[in-house]
């Protein structure tokens, strides 16, 4: 229900502005790929394994490959190159390829030149195996969606973070017990930075536990069971970011994940990736993720962490509408675009409740169709886990009463540790208690005209609009540089992963990036 | 300034008095303003009830034998008058408690010894005044959040021009040369930078400290800065973070740390100071 009475035509020439800000890049990205998305490559095609390193160390095979394999080479696609030692070598099967060159037992010299016509042709069984196999986990999460009844929103959405994931699984079993809709897994601390996947099962990590495809497996399964007892579907979440996005996007999408972290600029602002690899990577894991029916969540949220949050939620808003316009380009619906913003104000602020009630109605107007991810207040929280509480139960109440679609649970504990078992429990019990005590407040509920809430909602609009009046003008990159988002700035070349960018060759290959956008993910049911 | 009453004046006190924390709490009442008493118990409602609160979670179903489980382990901390006043399942495996229980034990007060630093505080203009008229040139003043950590926000609360909690940030300072390198900076990139600043005072941030991994970063930066001969020999090392005491810095071998709640002119304030008194020696 619109309240706010926004003007709709700055919203169309907002979005339109998004979309002047992201051709330019979309033009760029089509001629480039990265290291990661090479790797990506291969684990659909079914190269997902570990295999001894030159350190003696089990590293994954795509990443041996694409680090052996000559850029030159790699230029034409990591998949080219497969499908010219297949096509010489028709029975070797996947382990015997990589096996095989990684020891420097194939004479790549000798290799046919290979069109991509025909490439497709070689390898189009195993294609078709990668892909057969994200639609039929797709399908099941639809069907299960179907079973069982979906929770109301907001979704209650809490975090898990032991480090070790048979303790994770026990702390998410927990959770769902009292309540909890969805479970992300937090990851160990600067996953992100590394330039490949950890493998198998993992019992230490820092801070969180590390995003590995067996510990998918592991938490999807557990949460499965959980719900055909509970008769309620669980969503899993994990994070598609770093320099190993597209990687992450394929094995939550061969894993069954209902959600993925995954940010078009979240990379470059906050963990210093190269601002190049993070676009590019953002694209093809999108179009991965749209495939798989996956809900990416945005991260503008953590802007309001490094600026003040009263200021500047008009860079939150402006970013969402640049995350929106990527995201559509790669194929995702609406229904799959989760954009991120948080009730970070400075609580001593006199309305600083009221003006986030503002905040948070704005976001869902603007954005009718999408789920909006609403993140609890984090940095203005302390060792004062009571008053935490209060801030938590402050940030419920404008949730539910804004319709926010997914409710990122507040934890009292928040500026101590990763949430124990006891916390989640007073935050999810807070959150029931909220969202079922003003389940109907927002049907009530209007705001007075030219009011407090409504004049500052229509100031940030209006900021929006000039905000992104001048990214366009600026160019995305340089706007960047310049630190206009979040106040940090990065260089074009600088950060992490920039040597993993190149240029691709007039014959490159990548059948899935070709395949899963040429409209073949249409008509996939709604979640 | 227009008198506002008992409070302002409070906090205008604290102003050139040093660390807060040093002052007794303020009462409302001069005339009753107490001493520090040489001991202390826990307190509830009364003086020397040693009443305490605990929450806590036991791995085990919710049922009678919890409960009871729940009051034996705070008996054998040692607690008395042990009450269970709420019990609830955590899913089938877990339950939480909420416990009272007293206590007698007593701290000696006049035993305990805490290392503070012990510095004037400065105005912006004060320091900045301060700096030329004593060193006559600018400081070279370098800060980042090392290792893989991510977080900046404190580190920029300190060098941030706009400042932070109604305090100009250090790269404001007439009197200082301030360069923040924000997060992420690797050891070798700090001492590098240095090096080819030649600094006069580094400062360091670190927000995570899962696993104490703050400390081993940290410890490894003073291991390295001592391998380095070109460092200025009266560099002055200073760290911070949320869980960072001054305590804890001198022990890995910094000259000052930095708590939860600094603001800019704290550090500034002890960097003059610092700074002044090392030229003197
Ligand atoms: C904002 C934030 C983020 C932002 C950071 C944005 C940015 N560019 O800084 C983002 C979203 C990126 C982030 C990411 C992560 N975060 Co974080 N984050 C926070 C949060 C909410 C607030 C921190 C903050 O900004 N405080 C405000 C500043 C002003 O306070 P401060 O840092 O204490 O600084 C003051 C003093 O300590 C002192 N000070 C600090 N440094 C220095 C240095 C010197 C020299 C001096 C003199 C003084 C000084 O002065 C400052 C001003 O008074 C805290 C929770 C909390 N409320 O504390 C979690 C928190 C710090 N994060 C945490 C974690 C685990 C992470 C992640 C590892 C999560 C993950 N698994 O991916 C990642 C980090 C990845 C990485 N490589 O580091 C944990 C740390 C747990 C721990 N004890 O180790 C916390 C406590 C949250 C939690 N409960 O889990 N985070």
């Amino acid at each position: 229900m619109a309240k706010l009475n926004l003007d709709r035509d700055m919203i169309d020439s907002c979005r339109e502005l998004a979309g002047d800000i992201t051709h330019p890049m979309l033009v760029y990205i089509n001629r480039h790929s990265t290291i990661a998305i090479e790797r990506s490559v291969l684990r659909l095609l079914g190269f997902d394994d570990v295999m001894e390193g030159p350190d003696g160390m089990p590293y994954p095979v795509c990443n041996l490959i694409t680090e052996k394999l000559d850029r030159k080479r790699l230029y034409h696609g990591v998949a080219t190159f497969v499908a010219a030692i297949k096509k010489r070598y028709p029975r070797w099967n996947q382990s015997k390829i990589a096996e095989k060159f990684i020891r420097g037992e194939v004479n790549v010299d000798k290799l046919e030149e290979i069109s991509a016509e025909e490439a497709l042709l070689v390898l189009r069984p195993w294609i078709d195996r990668a892909i057969r196999h994200i639609d039929k986990m797709r399908y099941k999460k639809e069907e299960m969606r179907e079973k069982y009844s979906s929770a109301r929103t907001p979704l209650k959405y809490v975090i898990v973070a032991t480090g070790n994931i048979h303790e994770d699984v026990k702390h998410a079993v927990a959770g769902v017990r009292q309540g909890a809709d969805i479970i992300a897994v937090i990851r160990s601390t600067a996953q992100s930075l590394l330039d490949y996947v950890p493998h198998g099962v993992t019992t230490e990590g820092f801070g969180g536990t590390y995003a590995t495809q067996e510990n998918f497996k592991i938490m999807r399964a557990a949460l499965d069971e959980v719900a055909k007892k509970e008769k309620r579907y669980v969503r899993l979440c994990n994070y598609s970011s770093g320099l190993c996005m597209p990687e992450i996007a394929v094995i939550g999408a061969m894993e069954g994940l209902d959600y993925l972290l995954n940010d078009a600029m979240y990379g470059i602002l906050f963990r210093d990736i190269n601002m190049k690899r993070t676009l590019i990577d953002q694209f093809f894991s999108r179009v991965i993720i749209a495939r798989a029916g996956i809900t990416i969540n945005t991260g503008e949220d953590n802007y309001l962490t490094t600026v003040d949050a009263f200021d500047n939620h008009h860079q939150v808003l402006s970013s969402h509408f640049i995350n929106e316009s990527f995201a559509k380009q790669a194929g995702l619906r609406d229904d799959q675009i989760g954009l991120g913003h948080a009730f970070e104000m400075n609580p001593t602020i006199e309305d600083s409740i009221a003006l986030e009630i503002g905040m948070a109605q704005l976001v869902r107007e603007v954005f009718p169709r999408c789920p909006i991810k609403y993140m609890p207040p984090t940095k203005y929280k302390s060792g004062d886990i009571f008053f935490s509480h209060v801030m938590d139960a402050m940030y419920n109440l404008v949730g539910v009463m804004t319709n926010q679609d997914i409710q990122l649970l507040g934890m009292a504990t928040e500026s101590n540790h990763n949430p124990h078992l006891q916390d989640r429990f007073w935050s999810l019990k807070n959150a029931s208690y909220i969202f079922h005590g003003a389940r109907s407040l927002s049907d009530e509920l209007v705001f007075s005209a030219n009011g407090k809430i409504m004049r500052h909602a229509r100031q940030v609009l209006d900021r929006t609009y000039k905000f992104l009046k001048q990214v366009s003008n600026t160019s995305l990159l340089d706007s960047i540089e310049r630190g206009m988002f979040a106040d940090i700035s990065r260089t074009k070349e600088g950060g992490r992963g920039y040597d993993g960018v190149f240029e691709k060759s007039r014959r490159y290959f990548n059948p899935f990036l070709d395949l899963m956008l040429s409209g073949q993910n249409r008509g996939g049911r709604r979640d | 300034m227009i008198n506002r009453g008992n409070q302002d004046r409070g906090n205008n006190r604290s102003g050139n008095k040093g660390h807060d924390t040093k002052r007794a709490p303020y009462t409302g009442y001069d005339d009753l303003k107490e001493k520090m008493p040489t001991e202390v118990k826990a307190y509830g409602d009364h003086r020397d009830d040693g009443a305490i609160q605990l929450s806590f979670t036991l791995p085990m179903p919710c049922c009678e034998e919890a409960k009871i489980a729940a009051q034996t382990l705070v008996e054998k901390m040692g607690f008395q008058k042990v009450n269970v006043i709420y019990t609830e399942a955590m899913g089938p495996c877990f339950t939480f408690f909420v416990v009272y229980g007293c206590s007698d034990v007593v701290v000696d007060l006049t035993k305990i010894e805490v290392p503070k630093l012990d510095f004037p505080n400065y105005s912006y203009e004060q320091v900045n005044g301060l700096i030329k008229e004593k060193i006559g040139r600018k400081l070279v003043v370098l800060g980042a959040c090392i290792g893989t950590d991510a977080h900046t926000v404190g580190i920029d609360a300190i060098f941030n021009m706009k400042g932070y909690m109604g305090d100009y940030g250090l790269e404001r300072y007439t009197s200082m040369q301030a360069i923040n390198l924000r997060a992420q900076v690797s050891t070798k990139q700090l001492i590098e930078k240095i090096v080819a600043l030649q600094a006069d005072a580094v400062l360091i941030s670190r927000v995570v400290t899962q696993r104490d991994e703050h400390i081993d970063v940290l410890k490894e930066f003073i291991q390295e800065l001592e391998q380095e001969k070109e460092v200025a020999s009266n560099l002055i090392k200073i760290c911070g973070g949320p869980r960072i005491s001054h305590q804890l810095a001198k022990e890995l071998g910094f000259d000052a740390g930095f708590g939860p709640g600094t603001k800019p002119s704290h550090v500034a304030s002890y960097i003059a100071d610092e700074s002044i008194k090392r030229l003197a020696r």
